[in-house]
């Protein structure tokens, strides 16, 4: 019959049409802050000095250069190998965390999240006090330098492990009790069921944690400036390309090498980890770890160690920053603190990574949760919010270094409107927010998922205008999640230096950027101190946010806890 | 009360709904007269919800039009139709107390605050829960709940009031006493009404009519005894209540022949020789002074008895009807009157004027 009648077309309120505008004008700072911009990189690497188009000629160069092109030989093997060895790591300390009654899982938890709040130059400088060339445990290393691979690995393999760990801990926590009882009740030994229960559970988890770590140390720039000496790297190569030859198409070339594996990695974990997801059935009964005195002393001690591997690197960092000067002179002192004596920022740049992580937890949480919640929740117009979920997934897979470049080509062409960023406070607070987006887009976007579907419907009927269903229903509701974003954009502002490193000017230098200068002018102790500040913030926030978020949420979420 | 003359508040004209290629709703027609309180009843998956959703807008039909009390509303966003609705979780603000909820519509309106609290203390006194009007919705039980939504619905007297199986997730004891609730509630507002629900035994209480649905189209509209005791297809016929269903031709006029045995019925003037399905229900097998001037007499034997309170079901072989077994209910006074047990054997009557005749397609 339908043949001929025409289809029904839905007219758009009001609140559908402002919520549309909404969502396009942040999809169009999306746009800007990362599609532009990585548009301009690759068109860069494939024109000369001159600014002609060149094709490939520059990526030829690339290749055939044997120098450029080890350090992406060595970029993939201290990641391989960094990877395996946080994976083994992580899955043990994991595992003892979540399927054994080891005693202290409270103390090892939080010992666990100590990397995160700290720069990933810190263990770098830690290292050089332990392994260095005057350093205390310097004889373990049997005439190997730590400057190099080794560092390089033990550094980054230190940072990642939290990551990695907070992964694997999902993927172990969502298992069906049932299926250890009916492996058991079938007469399946221990070993057995490990590997046809434990392992295919997490199997998903592992990829996943694996192809993340992978990221994060092929694309870290902090560990190997700081420990790599000669020993190069994609990373430090860009850095050295841009910074110190000024070559800035080859750097771009060496932006998009790194962006690659990124990529590939950013798919497969994708896909990974919407395989877990479809793995938990809601029948799942929760698993509950039985007393087992060998298998938890053991895991003690394997827990223990790591514990231990851990606070000895943030302990040297620690101490180092009070000793007056290593290792000739070991008497306590504040000096080192006296960070206005050096060159790379001083005091200054610590307060300029206060206001940046401020304006970032701030700013970012609101237009992240705001985006996430126009598409989660809009009507209609789907190719919009489609294409809007879609752009916000790809900083994830873009290192800091890449969209760092990438800014500088875009924002610092005289030609863009856009240029007076450049320089500015702002410029870093767009860079750190975008740099960060994905993770926070999903928060929120998993959050409002968990939202009675119905409200926005109820809320239609009811003639409710979407701001005030948005400001007195969405936002209570979401508060944790919603602050949870702030914090971790909040740290993150405060350690990152990937992609600010290009971007700073002589006024917005950063804290974590004065760490890396101070390294570079030999004033390691301060470097260690500054470092130390860093972790000082990011540990009191989080404390705080403890606090905090128990008490606001009491007051606010009162109907949550009855 | 469906009568020519009274003009239809909702009329929902060729309404057809796809998902991609499937078709949720084929070409569906119907009137809804004000004040009425209407049924959508059928299998999960039949199209009674995305009917109800096309009708307040949230989803929209593909094609087909709507109109509410003379006004077009097929293309309207759903914030520009008048109606309140109640879902199966409620979808009560967890944040707001009780008294929030109710309100949030009546402030949208811009209403001032001392009116806006004197229709919510109306509205929660009529539902009875005055008494927890400062309590957050997670401190209510689900029946509670479930009349918190409603007041919330029915805070602007909106004109249509819509219910997504609203009683569905409460218990069996709660759901009874919420059926003659609701109804009372929607004769006070006296607003018309749409639930849809695949409990038949909801809908037979509580609807004035009801719209059964299978497979996106409309199978039968009627009052519930039509539903119940003419149902125009075999799928209503199956659907609601029980029924037995024999393959049968017709003989000659009013004869139809099942397996060895001829019964009498009304054969509504099908050809001779065609296929038909005949129809029975449990009840209206009757053992009771059955003699031979009855017709449809027939023997059988008693294989099964399961008790169920006031009456047993019973299930029959008879050699006539070779493989063919049949479901009665008798009456607990009949079984102990006729000691009918396992194995028993007697004649019943199959009630010509009960059957039904469906063609066999």
């Amino acid at each position: 019959m339908t043949k001929n009648t025409p289809i029904v077309r839905q007219k758009s309120s009001r609140d559908d049409l402002i919520m549309r505008a909404c969502m396009i004008v942040i999809g169009l700072f999306l746009a800007i802050a990362i599609i532009l911009p990585l548009y301009t990189l690759s068109s860069k690497s494939l024109e000369n000095k001159a600014g002609d188009f060149i094709g490939l000629s520059n990526y030829i160069d690339y290749f055939s250069t044997p120098s450029l092109f080890q350090s992406a030989y060595n970029s993939i093997f201290i990641s391989v190998i960094g990877t395996v060895t946080v994976l083994l790591f992580a899955f043990i300390y994991a595992y003892a965390l979540t399927r054994t009654q080891m005693p202290f899982k409270w103390f090892f938890k939080i010992v666990a999240i100590i990397p995160l709040l700290t720069p990933s130059m810190l263990s770098g400088i830690s290292l050089v006090y332990w392994f260095g060339n005057q350093g205390v445990a310097k004889i373990f290393l049997m005439g190997e330098s730590i400057f190099g691979p080794i560092g390089i690995i033990m550094g980054s393999v230190y940072w990642v492990f939290p990551h990695a760990l907070m992964i694997i801990i999902t993927a172990l926590s969502i298992t069906d009790a049932r299926l250890y009882e009916t492996a058991a009740v079938l007469r399946t030994s221990k070993i057995k069921t490990f590997f046809m229960v434990t392992i295919p559970n997490c199997k998903f988890g592992l990829i996943s944690a694996g192809f993340v770590v992978f990221t994060l140390i092929f694309t870290d720039f902090g560990v190997p400036k700081v420990i790599g000496g000669s020993y190069n790297v994609l990373a430090t190569d860009i850095y050295k390309q841009i910074i110190g030859q000024q070559n800035f198409q080859m750097g771009a070339v060496v932006a998009v090498v790194l962006l690659t594996p990124a990529i590939v990695a950013f798919a497969v974990d994708r896909f990974a980890q919407r395989r877990q997801v479809a793995l938990i059935s809601t029948s799942a009964v929760p698993y509950e770890p039985k007393k087992n005195n060998s298998l938890d002393l053991t895991m003690l001690i394997f827990c223990s160690l790591i514990a231990f591997l851990i606070l000895c690197m943030i302990g040297m960092a620690q101490y180092a920053a009070l000793v007056e000067f290593w290792p000739y002179n070991l008497s306590f002192t504040l000096e080192n603190f006296n960070f206005d004596l050096a060159e790379g920022g001083g005091w200054g740049s610590y307060f300029n990574s206060i206001q940046l992580s401020v304006y970032t937890a701030l700013i970012g949480s609101i237009v992240i949760f705001f985006g996430a919640y126009l598409v989660e929740k809009g009507r209609g117009f789907n190719f919009g919010r489609n294409t809007f979920h879609g752009v916000a997934m790809i900083p994830l897979a873009v290192p800091g270094m890449a969209l760092g470049l990438a800014y500088i080509f875009f924002f610092n062409n005289p030609d863009n409107p856009l240029s007076f960023l450049y320089g500015t406070m702002g410029i870093l607070v767009i860079s750190t927010i975008t740099h960060f987006y994905t993770v926070s887009h999903l928060t929120a976007t998993t959050a409002l998922k968990q939202m009675d579907q119905e409200f926005e419907s109820v809320s239609a009927s009811l003639k409710t205008p979407f701001f005030r269903s948005f400001q007195k229903i969405t936002v209570p509701i979401c508060m944790p999640a919603i602050l949870d974003i702030s914090i971790y954009l909040f740290l993150n502002a405060m350690t990152t230096v990937s992609a600010v490193i290009f971007l700073y000017s002589a006024n917005t230098r950063l804290a974590a950027i004065a760490v890396l200068n101070m390294d570079d002018q030999g004033e390691l102790a301060m470097a260690a101190a500054m470092a130390m500040m860093i972790a000082y913030t990011c540990g009191g926030i989080r404390i705080l946010y403890a606090i905090g978020t128990n008490n606001i949420l009491a007051k606010t979420q009162k109907w949550r806890f009855q | 009360m469906h009568s020519e003359n009274v003009k239809p508040y909702l009329k929902i004209r060729n309404i057809t709904k796809k998902f991609g290629k499937f078709t949720a709703l084929n070409d569906v027609s119907l009137d809804i007269i004000e004040n009425e309180f209407v049924c959508f009843l059928g299998p999960s998956g039949c199209g009674k919800t995305t009917l109800l959703r096309a009708i307040a807008g949230l989803d929209i039909q593909t094609y087909g039009s709507i109109s509410q009390g003379g006004k077009d509303i097929s293309s309207l966003p759903p914030s520009e139709r008048d109606f309140g609705i109640v879902f199966q979780s409620y979808a009560l603000f967890p944040n707001l107390t009780v008294t929030r909820n109710v309100a949030v519509g009546l402030e949208n309106l811009g209403i001032l605050a001392p009116k806006v609290q004197q229709r919510v203390d109306e509205l929660l006194s009529l539902v009875d829960l005055m008494d927890h009007k400062d309590k957050y919705p997670a401190q209510l039980s689900g029946g509670q709940q479930q009349r918190v939504a409603l007041a919330r619905a029915m805070a602007t007297s909106p004109g249509l009031l819509l219910l997504d199986e609203p009683l569905s997730a409460l218990d069996a004891k709660v759901r009874s006493h919420l059926r003659h609730e609701i109804k009372e509630l929607q004769r006070k507002f006296a607003v018309t009404t749409i639930m849809v629900t695949h409990d038949q035994e909801e809908a037979l209480t509580m609807a004035d009519r009801i719209v059964v649905m299978d497979n996106g189209t409309i199978e039968q509209v009627g009052k519930p005894e039509e539903i119940y005791c003419t149902p125009k297809t075999k799928f209503v016929a199956d659907f609601v209540g029980t029924m037995n269903f024999l393959p049968a031709i017709i003989l000659s006029n009013n004869t139809v022949q099942v397996s060895d045995t001829v019964l009498t019925c009304d054969t509504e003037n099908l050809p001779v020789g065609s296929s038909v399905t005949i129809a029975i229900r449990p009840e209206d097998i009757n053992a009771r002074n059955v003699t031979n001037s009855d017709s449809n007499i027939l023997q059988i034997e008693v294989l099964h008895i399961e008790f169920l309170g006031s009456f047993c079901r019973a299930k029959l072989g008879c050699n006539d009807l070779k493989g063919i077994t049949l479901r009665a209910d008798f009456s607990i006074s009949i079984v102990r009157l006729l000691s009918i047990k396992v194995g028993s054997r007697l004649n019943v009557s199959l009630i010509p004027k009960f059957i039904r005749i469906y063609v066999t397609d």
